[in-house]
């Protein structure tokens, strides 16, 4: 039996629902060694600022149990310097680009959104868990009208589609999801990283030079499953699920919670080819349980949903 | 080009207390490394740890496929690795990173802090194989904690330190470091070890005026330039800049290396 892997996130066409976790996988290339790109959904490339970012001073990493904290800080050589040496070596595949930016102001997301709307990027995500400079710091992904005020900035700015990556840190995240639909979104990406900390007894002091970072891998995959449980219930565009996938498994798990597609992040250091694997567990799982269709399993889970 | 691969034990064995010998066959990997290079070791089926841990190759036999690590018992991912058994296999990605650069005609002085040794043996035996003179100063704790002296001896010159003064000369690599720079002989060093004996070294080397590898150590994830994670701070003609560990190292010509206070 042939299965459709084939899924549409609001018009961004993949050819099957498994892309890579922005920050993750950098543009993709650092993967070739290990699998043939052309096969994944998608790549979601590294985080891109206007301005080059230098980021956080290290320590960067620590282990938790069966968790990674980081504190990249965004480092990234700015979005002129990925436009014009990045993104041409990229056009040689027929993966799907698509490219997560951070602005420092909603203006920022605008003129990244303008300047990304380019042959060879198939999508914006934007990465909302960042600062906004002007509002003293407060983070735009957990503030529903700011949420809006990016989207629909961003949303103002180009044609491609637009997946809003929410934060997970909020209380409410139904709210903050029907912000970002209300707004304009295409799509809805989740979740980042859990904000965390850890502290070295010997000295005493935070392990990561930033003192805090985000937390991910399996460790979060319960608290990311049930978020995106819940926005699925909260939005009617497509969701792409993501927090500690590692298998097929995994990854069934969030399209049956209501994901009509999954990124994996950490899960690809530990081993590269992790993606690959994914794609063919999916095929068979839809395989043996005779499902000619993988979008006929999104939010399966919920017998209440029809979707 | 680095690989994932499944390299079969071979020899596994505890050389001194909670330092251990692995030897692999691996012969995609021994094929293309070079000396500096390393490997990420899959050390556990579980999430404990999570993430794969980087080994200097210790040794990379071309004839016979194979490569051997070098490593002590630190935590979780190194405990469990000392598990694994002879005809096992092993997850390795490798080989990895920028090794040393070894110029015509250079007369080198090697020096290695504890495991700070393991990249070097391999070192030492591309220069002998290329006809080259070197001496390797290699500094232990003490004389119940050295180990892999004899493979070192095989191929060349070796001063041995410790800090108690057990075996060798009594004290830091840095003593015997000076003494031989003072005798003009060498135009080169190449260094691994604790990050303070790497400072210090790179700055005896600039006060002789004589170039300086070091191979530094960072906490990695991918350990193959995708995670930005494992950053050192080094100098740039535009300024000070985070570069990565594990694929613009972890070999660093010193004077590049912008070192912490302390
Ligand atoms: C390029 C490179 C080459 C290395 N070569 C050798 C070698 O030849 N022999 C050897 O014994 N050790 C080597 N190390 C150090 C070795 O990677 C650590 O000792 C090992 O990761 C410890 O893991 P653990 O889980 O046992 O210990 P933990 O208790 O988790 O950590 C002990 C210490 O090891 C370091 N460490 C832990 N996890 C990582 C990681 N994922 N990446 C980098 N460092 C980590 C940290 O500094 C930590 O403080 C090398 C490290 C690097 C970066
Ligand atoms: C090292 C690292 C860097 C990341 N960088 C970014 C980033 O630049 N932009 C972003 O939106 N998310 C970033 N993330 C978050 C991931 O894209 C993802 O949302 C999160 O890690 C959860 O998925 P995972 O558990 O599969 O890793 C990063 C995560 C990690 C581990
Ligand atoms: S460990 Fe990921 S970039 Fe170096």
């Amino acid at each position: 039996m042939k299965v459709k892997m084939e899924v549409d996130i609001g018009g961004l066409k993949l050819q099957n629902p498994v892309l890579t976790a922005s920050g993750t996988f950098g543009s993709g290339q650092e993967y070739l060694p290990f699998i043939d790109l052309n096969r994944l959904g998608g790549v979601v490339v590294k985080g891109l600022t206007l301005l080059p970012k230098a980021g956080n001073p290290p320590p960067r990493l620590i282990e938790t149990p069966s968790g990674l904290l980081n504190a990249i800080g965004l480092q990234n050589p700015g979005v002129d310097y990925f436009i014009e040496n990045i993104l041409p070596e990229l056009t040689s595949y027929q993966t799907k680009f698509i490219v997560n930016i951070s602005g420092n102001t909603p203006e920022e997301y605008g003129v990244l959104a303008q300047k990304l709307s380019v042959p060879g990027v198939a999508a914006l995500e934007v990465n909302i868990s960042c600062p906004n400079v002007k509002a003293g710091g407060l983070v735009f992904g957990t503030d529903p009208d700011l949420v809006a005020e990016v989207i629909s900035v961003v949303k103002g700015h180009t044609n491609l589609p637009v997946i809003a990556k929410l934060s997970p840190n909020v209380t409410d995240i139904q709210e903050i999801a029907r912000a970002a639909e209300e707004a304009g979104a295409d799509a809805i990406s989740l979740i980042n990283t859990l904000l965390g900390m850890a502290i070295d007894v010997e000295t005493r002091k935070p392990v990561l030079g930033n003192i805090v970072g985000g937390l991910s891998g399996p460790a979060i995959k319960p608290i990311a499953l049930r978020m995106v449980w819940q926005v699925a219930q909260a939005v009617k565009i497509p969701i792409i699920g993501m927090g500690g996938i590692v298998s097929a498994q995994d990854a069934l798990e969030f399209i049956l919670a209501g994901a009509n597609a999954i990124a994996i992040g950490t899960g690809n250091f530990i081993n590269p080819r992790v993606t690959m694997e994914v794609i063919a567990g999916l095929e068979e799982y839809c395989q043996k349980t005779k499902t000619e269709d993988i979008s006929h399993l999104v939010g399966l889970a919920n017998p209440l949903k029809m979707r | 080009m680095k690989l994932q691969t499944l390299g079969q034990v071979i020899r596994h064995e505890e050389l001194s207390s909670k330092v251990y010998y692995l030897v692999l066959k691996a012969p995609q990997i021994a094929k293309q490394a070079t000396p500096g290079q390393f490997v990420q070791v899959k050390c556990s089926d579980t999430y404990q740890p999570l993430l794969r841990k980087p080994f200097s190759l210790h040794e990379i036999d071309k004839v016979d496929g194979r490569i051997s690590l070098l490593y002590e018992v630190k935590g979780q991912g190194t405990k469990s690795l000392t598990k694994v058994r002879v005809d096992d296999y092993l997850d390795l990605i490798g080989p990895l990173g920028s090794g040393f650069s070894l110029p015509p005609r250079c007369r080198a002085i090697l020096v290695g802090g504890g495991m700070g040794i393991a990249p070097l043996l391999p070192l030492a035996e591309k220069l002998k194989e290329q006809g080259q003179e070197f001496a390797a100063i290699l500094g232990f704790n003490e004389v119940q904690k050295v180990y892999r002296l004899e493979a070192f001896q095989k191929l060349g010159q070796v001063i041995v330190t410790t800090l108690d003064g057990s075996l060798g000369e009594k004290g830091l690599v840095t003593q015997p470091l000076e003494r031989e720079l003072g005798s003009e002989k060498y135009n080169i060093i190449y260094a691994c070890g604790p990050e303070a004996m790497l400072k210090n070294v790179s700055a005896i080397a600039d006060s002789f005026g004589v170039e300086c590898q070091v191979s530094l150590e960072a906490y990695m994830a991918c350990g193959f330039g995708a995670c930005l994670g494992c950053v050192c701070q080094t100098k740039e003609l535009t300024g000070p800049t985070y570069s990565r560990v594990c694929t613009d190292g972890p070999v660093f010509n010193s004077r590049e290396v912008i070192w912490h206070e302390g």
